[in-house]
């Protein structure tokens, strides 16, 4: 009797181990998927693997490189391969990254382009890449929007900030739309009002409803004109000298600026540096 | 140039909170909230609220207003304001946190979040023991202001933040959708505003507006530009629309059923009219406001809590002074399938609180959460957009009332765009859904709308929209958004179907052993009670 409750007693073990063998099957499915979960590990637009996928077809059928004249001439919505020059790098979220470039013709802003984190560190200011996007428009901006990217070895190149200043105002300055620019000699206006009604230089967000960390917006008038400008806080944030040096302006002062001619409706520069005139 | 494009998007968030969250299990155990017996107004607190605002320096004023205010009342109180403009940013932001124990201790959020923040332990405080208790709760005796009853907050509302069994928030402002319309544009095509818009109208009228002339400048507005039908919120679109239909989105147990005919049938009549040039979407074109202002859209469909944005007189506007043109605006519910049952999302800010060591803490964000609810607070932030207060008395007041009846007098806080978007809500609360919380929801709702974003860019980029590229868009959708592992909220039952055939002959065979063990222990004693004997 003894040997026949041991084996059934054996038999009850082997069926429950049995039990906790089912459930470590079931464990292994989200292993199964984890491949799948990583080749996920991207955003709405580009995945990071869509964007391999998109780098080995432009190397097995390679685009035809647009120039800056091509690409201004594309239409809206269509789809563009260029090669540019990376400037500076706005922000990397999720797979994708914000980049401004530029040639020597022009610039080209890349929106939430598929980029691995890894990637995003190679991007560093004058690496040359090559682009496939699309074509879009979104308030004014024009941009390559879901796009890939391949480094591009050989040559780099770091634009000269071009001197805007007196394109200020005029039609012609939305030709030369994202480039790295100057602005030099103008004055700080108001740009609001505290909380007790005295003037302030710059604001936290657009109407003050901002905190630290929080883009900064200022103004400043050239030749009777005034025009907004915007510390961009994921291209600068809190701790960058600009950041700083732009919560320290006076009203009154003669500052020269440079940054990107950045567009929402309407010219609205992303700036890099301020400094105050001598 | 004020407001600006900085989309969170919260696509990998479920995938990361998942894995951090759990891990975090093993790491830091938050222990359950008790309520204490009484608040020691003998030691400092500080507490941490994380807000949100549309961009709007009234509300952020209101907020340190508020706080100001609560302060004074509260000495002992610290409350220190963070400010966002973006849910998704808070959103990540307290992912984030949770993971390294430093979350906020009051914060704006919707309940879609919520359910995902839930994936860790006690990290959100229940709110059920807090609302009835004697001294502290809704309308406790030991307030120091007045705060609302339970019955006094709009039940509907309420609800809204009940899911997993608990109320995990208390709900802040509610807004829902409306289309704001360029009326004279739509007469000027020979057609009659009704009361309440059909997709079929929105279509049609669209479709006409589209007409260009022979020199490429559209004929009713003569510009360049025009996009007769924008939507802010494709995520609301979808849902809405699959509602007025009666089909699929999700049970509440977080099962997916967005992808099914009726889907399908609207993704075609999307391409279609995007085809046709009639329809486009924020993320692709750019603000609604923006192009009805500029006399380039005849329906634009953006959140009553945007209503300060839309027309020529608004008190908030986002494009050039020359670009402004001046039309009569008209404010209406979102378009519907059946008129006469309107059916709209409810949305809007909602107040969860985390939870902390010090059971002191947590009543102290409670305290100041309950402030936020009373009537100063609730009609003073109300008036700055097309919201509505979410509780009776605040809505019922005789200064919330005057408010309302004064549209139109100025076109600062009587705009009355904006009181005619706050009144539309009013109007039609009984008419207004919330979709199921669950963990992973906010995840759904994305894949919603980005069914109708690539839809509409694919059609825009010439390429063809069929059952093949709808069977791809699904699959992609599906992966992206990880709707495969979506799951019911924490804390409540969720049915995972019949057991398997191997698990039910397993259990049997467990059984049967069982049963011929016992068998055999009874044979053996009767035999040794019969030798006995």
């Amino acid at each position: 009797m003894k040997k026949l409750l041991s084996m059934l007693l054996v038999l009850s073990m082997a069926a429950a181990m049995t039990g906790c063998a089912g459930g470590s099957t079931s464990g292994t499915a989200p292993e199964t998927e984890a491949p799948a979960e990583s080749t996920e590990a991207a955003d709405e637009s580009a995945a990071e693997d869509e964007a391999q996928d998109a780098e080995t077809a432009d190397t097995e059928d390679v685009a035809e490189v647009m120039s800056y004249d091509e690409y201004m001439a594309a239409d809206l919505d269509s789809q563009v391969t260029i090669e540019a020059y990376v400037q500076a790098k706005q922000s990397w979220w999720e797979n994708q990254a914000t980049v401004y470039t530029q040639d020597e013709d022009g610039a080209y802003f890349l929106y939430n382009m598929a980029c691995s984190e890894e990637d995003y560190e190679l991007l560093t200011q004058g690496t040359k890449i090559r682009v496939t996007g699309y074509k879009t428009e979104w308030s004014g901006e024009v941009e390559i929007i879901d796009a890939s990217f391949q480094i591009v070895e050989g040559d780099t190149f770091i634009a000269p900030a071009l001197d805007v200043t007196e394109m200020l105002g005029t039609d012609d300055l939305i030709n030369y739309q994202n480039q790295f620019v100057q602005f030099n000699g103008l004055t700080v206006e108001a740009a609001g009002q505290d909380e007790d009604g005295n003037d302030v230089a710059f604001l936290y967000s657009y109407d003050g409803s901002g905190s630290e960390g929080d883009d900064l917006y200022f103004n400043a008038s050239y030749n009777g004109e005034t025009y907004t400008f915007t510390i961009e806080s994921y291209l600068c944030d809190s701790t960058t000298e600009v950041y700083s040096a732009v919560k320290a302006l006076e009203i009154g002062q003669t500052v020269n600026m440079e940054g990107f001619l950045y567009w929402y409706e309407g010219v609205n520069p992303h700036i890099t540096s301020v400094s105050i005139a001598e | 140039m004020n407001r600006k494009r900085k989309i969170f998007s919260t696509v990998l968030l479920a995938v990361f909170c998942a894995s951090s969250l759990t891990g975090c299990h093993g790491k830091r155990e938050q222990t359950a909230f008790a309520v204490p017996e009484s608040f020691d107004t003998s030691k400092e607190y500080e507490i941490t609220f994380w807000a949100k605002n549309d961009t709007n320096k009234n509300q952020t004023d209101i907020y340190k207003k508020a706080i100001s205010d609560f302060e004074s009342l509260y000495p002992n109180i610290t409350v220190n304001l963070r400010l966002y403009t973006d849910y998704g940013k808070i959103y990540n932001d307290v992912i984030t946190n949770i993971s390294t124990g430093t979350t906020p201790d009051v914060c704006i959020t919707y309940p879609d979040h919520i359910a995902t923040y839930l994936t860790g332990d006690h990290v959100v405080v229940p709110l059920e023991e807090l609302f009835s208790d004697e001294s502290y709760g809704l309308g406790g005796s030991e307030l120091r202001f007045d705060s609302p009853a339970k019955d006094e907050i709009v039940p509907q509302f309420l609800e809204e933040c009940s899911f997993g069994s608990h109320y995990y928030a208390v709900p802040y402002m509610r807004s829902t959708e409306a289309c704001y319309i360029n009326r004279t544009y739509v007469e000027a095509l020979g057609y009659t505003l009704p009361d309440v818009l059909t997709w079929d109208f929105i279509w049609e009228v669209s479709d006409a507006a589209a007409q260009k002339n022979a020199d490429g400048t559209f004929l009713l507005n003569g510009q360049e530009v025009m996009i007769p039908f924008i939507y802010k919120s494709t995520d609301n679109m979808m849902i809405q629309m699959l509602r007025q239909k009666g089909a699929g989105y999700s049970t509440d147990a977080g099962d997916v059923q967005i992808f099914n005919d009726t889907t399908e049938e609207l993704l075609y009549t999307i391409a279609e009219h995007t085809g046709s040039g009639a329809f486009s979407t924020f993320k692709i074109s750019g603000y609604p406001a923006n192009f009805l202002n500029a006399g380039q859209c005849v329906f634009a469909v953006d959140s009553t809590a945007g209503a300060t944005w839309m027309g020529s007189d608004a008190p908030l506007i986002d494009i050039a002074e020359e670009s402004l043109t001046d039309f009569e605006i008209a404010v209406r519910p979102v378009p519907q399938y059946d008129p006469e049952h309107p059916q709209m999302i409810s949305q809007g800010p909602s107040i969860c609180i985390f939870n902390k060591d010090d059971p002191q803490q947590v009543l102290a964000s409670w305290l100041f959460t309950q402030y936020l609810l009373s009537d100063q607070v609730q009609t003073a932030y109300a008036r700055t957009e097309g919201y509505v207060p979410v509780t009776l008395s605040a809505q019922n007041s005789e200064e919330y009332q005057d408010y309302l009846s004064r549209a139109g007098e100025d076109n600062d806080d009587y705009y009355s765009v904006k009181i005619q978007a706050s009144t539309l809500l009013l109007q039609h609360a009984g008419d207004t859904f919330v979709t199921p919380v669950f963990n992973g929801s906010a995840s759904l709702r994305d894949a919603s709308g980005q069914l109708i974003e690539n839809v509409t860019k694919s059609v825009r980029r010439g390429e063809t929209v069929d059952d093949a590229y709808l069977e791809t868009l699904y699959s992609d959708v599906a992966a992206l958004y990880h709707l495969n592992e979506l799951s019911a909220p924490a804390g409540s039952r969720q049915d995972l179907g019949p057991l398997p055939g191997t698990a039910v002959a397993l259990l049997g065979a467990l059984a049967g052993i069982w049963v011929l063990i016992l068998g055999c222990l009874l044979g053996s004693r009767l035999k040794r009670k019969n030798k006995n004997h």
